[in-house]
C-alpha cells in the first residue's frame, strides 16, 4: 500500500513536473534558438552551477544561488554586448568555465556533508521537491502571460533590434527583462534535467517545431507538445529501465528529432519541395 | 532641420546643418563615407539627439509618427520565424508603445499595403522564403503601413534584385504624391534620374533645389563626389572634362 501511495505521488510529480518543464523550455527555448542565443544560455547554464556551489556552502537553497548567477551573469552577458566592450563569444566562455569552477570550489568546501553532485549535473527526479515543481508551475504562468502581453514587441526586437530602436525607447529593457526570464526558466529546469543536459531541453523541442513551421507562435505551440511527448516519454522510460531520467528525457528528444526530419524528408521525396509546407 | 549639429564618439560629424524638407519633395542624400550620411539619418530617426539645433518638417517639428524607415537589407536575420505579414505590421508598433495586440484593423491595413505592393500571395509566407526583390517590398511595406509623411530610403539600391529595381523607383515616384523621400545613397547615377533635389553631406549638409550638380557647386564646398548630370543619359562629369 504504502508502495503504491509512493508512486501514485511519483507519477503525479513526473508528470506536473513534464508539464511544466515543457511550457517553459517551450517557450523560453524558441525566443533563445530564434534569437541564436544557445551559447549564451550554455554560459547562464553553467554559470549557475556556481550559485549552487555557493548556495550549499552558506546553507540556503541551491536553486535560489543558481537563480542569482543566472540572473546576474544573463544581464551581465547582455549589457557587454550592448556596449559591445568584449567579444561575446569570450565572455561566455569564461563565464561558463568560471561559474563550474566556482560550484566545485564550494561545494568542496561544504563541511560534513557531500551533496550528491550529480544530481545536478544530470538531473534526477527524486531529488525534486514539491517546491521545485510549484516553482516551475509558477514560471510557466509568469511566461505565458509575459509572452501574451508582450508577443509583438518581444518578437519585433527579437527579429531587428535596430529597427525596434527607431520606434521604442524600451529595447534594451525588454532584452534586459526577456534573457533575465530565460535565465530563471532554464535554472529551474537545471532540477529536471541537470546542468550539463538542460540545454537541450531549451533547443531541441524548437528545433522539431522548425521542420514543419517557421511562424513564432506555432514554433511555441509545437515546440511544448514536442517537448512534452519527450518529457512523458522520458520519465517512463527512466522510470521502467532505472537509468538516469535527464539522459532519457534528452536521447528520447532526439529520436523524436530524428524521427521528425526523417518524415519531413519523406514527405519531400513524395511530394517534392511543397511537400513540408514550412506554414 | 535648423542650425543642427552632432557629434559622436567626441567628434563633431555634422556642424550647423540647414536643411528644409517641404511636402513632395523627392530629395537624394549623397556625400562621401564618414561624411554624416547615416548620423543624419539617426537624427532624423531620433536614434542620436543633435548636440545643438531643431528638426523642421514642413514647418512644424517633426514628429517620429509620420516617419516611415527602409533601413538597409542587412538589420533584421532573415531566418527569423517571422511572416511577410507579421513584418508590415511591425510598422505600426510605433504607435503601439508596449503593450501591442494588433486589432482586425490592422490586419486590414497591412492587407491592404501588402496587395498595393504585389505581395499578396506572399503575406503568409515566413521571411526565410522570399528572394530579395520581395523582401524589399516587405520592408518597404512595413515603412508604409503608418500612412508616413516623409519616407527614408537607406541605401536601398542594396537590395540585390536588379529586376526589380525599376519596379521599385517607379512605385517611389508614385509614392511622392503622397509623401516626401528623403534617400541616402551612394549609388549617384542611379537616383539622379529619380531625384527632384539634392542634399551633399560632408561635415555640412548643402541643398540644391535641383538634381543636377554644376561644377561650381563642387568648386563651392568641396565635397568630394562624382559630379553627375542629368540627360538622357545620366553620366559622371570628371573634373577636366569640357
Amino acid at each position: 500500500m504504502e508502495q503504491s501511495i509512493f508512486q501514485y505521488d511519483f507519477i503525479i510529480k513526473g508528470l506536473l513536473g513534464a508539464v511544466f518543464a515543457s511550457i517553459t523550455a517551450g517557450l523560453a527555448g524558441t525566443y533563445i534558438v530564434s534569437r541564436r542565443m544557445v551559447f549564451l544560455s550554455g554560459g547562464i547554464t553553467h554559470a549557475s552551477f556556481g550559485g549552487i556551489g555557493i548556495g550549499y556552502f552558506i546553507g540556503i537553497n541551491p536553486v535560489i544561488g543558481a537563480a542569482v548567477f543566472g540572473i546576474l551573469s544573463a544581464l551581465g552577458v547582455e549589457y557587454l554586448s550592448v556596449r559591445h566592450k568584449i567579444r561575446e563569444d569570450s565572455a561566455i566562455g569564461i563565464l561558463w568555465a568560471f561559474g563550474m569552477a566556482i560550484g566545485i570550489i564550494f561545494i568542496y568546501l561544504t563541511p560534513g556533508y557531500s551533496p550528491n553532485l550529480m544530481s545536478y549535473l544530470f538531473g534526477s527526479i527524486l531529488t525534486v521537491s514539491n517546491a521545485d515543481i510549484a516553482a516551475l508551475g509558477i514560471m510557466s504562468v509568469v511566461l505565458i502571460l509575459y509572452f501574451l502581453i508582450f508577443y509583438r514587441a518581444i518578437l519585433y526586437i527579437s527579429f531587428d533590434e535596430s529597427y525596434a530602436r527607431t520606434y521604442s525607447s524600451y529595447v534594451d529593457i525588454f532584452k534586459y527583462i526577456t534573457t533575465s526570464l530565460m535565465a530563471l526558466t532554464i535554472v529551474l529546469n537545471i532540477r529536471m534535467a541537470g546542468v550539463v543536459l538542460v540545454l537541450s531541453l531549451m533547443t531541441i523541442p524548437p528545433n522539431i517545431a522548425m521542420i514543419f513551421t517557421r511562424v513564432y507562435f506555432r514554433i511555441v505551440l509545437w515546440s511544448v507538445v514536442a517537448g512534452f511527448v519527450g518529457t512523458a516519454a522520458g520519465y517512463i522510460i527512466s522510470y521502467s529501465a532505472g537509468i538516469p531520467v535527464g539522459a532519457t528525457i534528452i536521447f528520447t528528444l532526439v529520436i523524436i528529432w530524428v524521427i521528425a526530419k526523417g518524415i519531413s524528408q519523406v514527405l519531400i521525396k513524395m511530394r517534392g519541395r511543397d511537400g513540408v509546407k514550412k506554414f | 532641420m535648423e542650425s543642427l549639429s552632432a557629434s559622436y564618439g567626441g567628434s563633431l560629424v555634422l556642424e550647423n546643418v540647414n536643411f528644409y524638407v517641404q511636402e513632395h519633395d523627392f530629395i537624394g542624400v549623397i556625400g562621401p563615407n564618414g561624411g554624416g550620411k547615416t548620423t543624419l539619418l539617426k537624427i532624423i530617426l531620433g536614434l542620436l539627439k543633435p548636440v545643438g539645433g531643431t528638426l523642421t518638417f514642413n514647418n512644424e517639428l517633426l514628429n517620429s509618427n509620420s516617419i516611415g524607415y527602409l533601413p538597409q537589407i542587412s538589420t533584421g536575420d532573415l531566418n527569423y520565424p517571422v511572416t511577410a505579414m507579421d513584418i508590415v505590421l511591425s510598422g505600426l508598433m510605433i504607435r503601439k508603445k508596449v503593450i501591442s495586440r494588433m486589432t482586425s484593423e490592422d490586419k486590414r491595413k497591412a492587407s491592404t499595403v501588402i496587395e498595393e505592393l504585389g505581395i499578396k500571395d506572399l503575406a503568409r509566407s515566413p521571411l526565410s522564403e522570399l528572394s530579395g526583390g520581395q523582401l524589399q517590398r516587405v520592408f518597404l511595406g512595413r515603412a508604409l503601413i503608418g500612412n508616413p509623411r516623409l519616407l527614408l530610403l537607406d541605401e536601398p539600391g542594396n537590395f540585390v534584385d536588379s529586376t526589380f529595381e525599376n519596379d521599385f523607383y517607379e512605385k517611389l515616384k508614385e509614392l511622392n504624391s503622397r509623401m516626401a523621400i528623403l534617400m541616402v545613397s551612394h549609388d549617384v547615377g542611379t537616383i539622379s534620374q529619380h531625384i527632384k533635389s539634392f542634399a551633399c553631406v560632408n561635415r555640412n549638409l548643402h541643398y540644391h533645389p535641383s538634381h543636377e550638380i554644376t561644377n561650381d557647386d563642387l568648386l563651392a564646398y568641396g565635397c568630394p563626389i562624382q559630379l553627375i548630370t542629368h540627360g538622357e543619359v545620366p553620366h559622371t562629369v570628371l573634373k577636366l572634362h569640357n
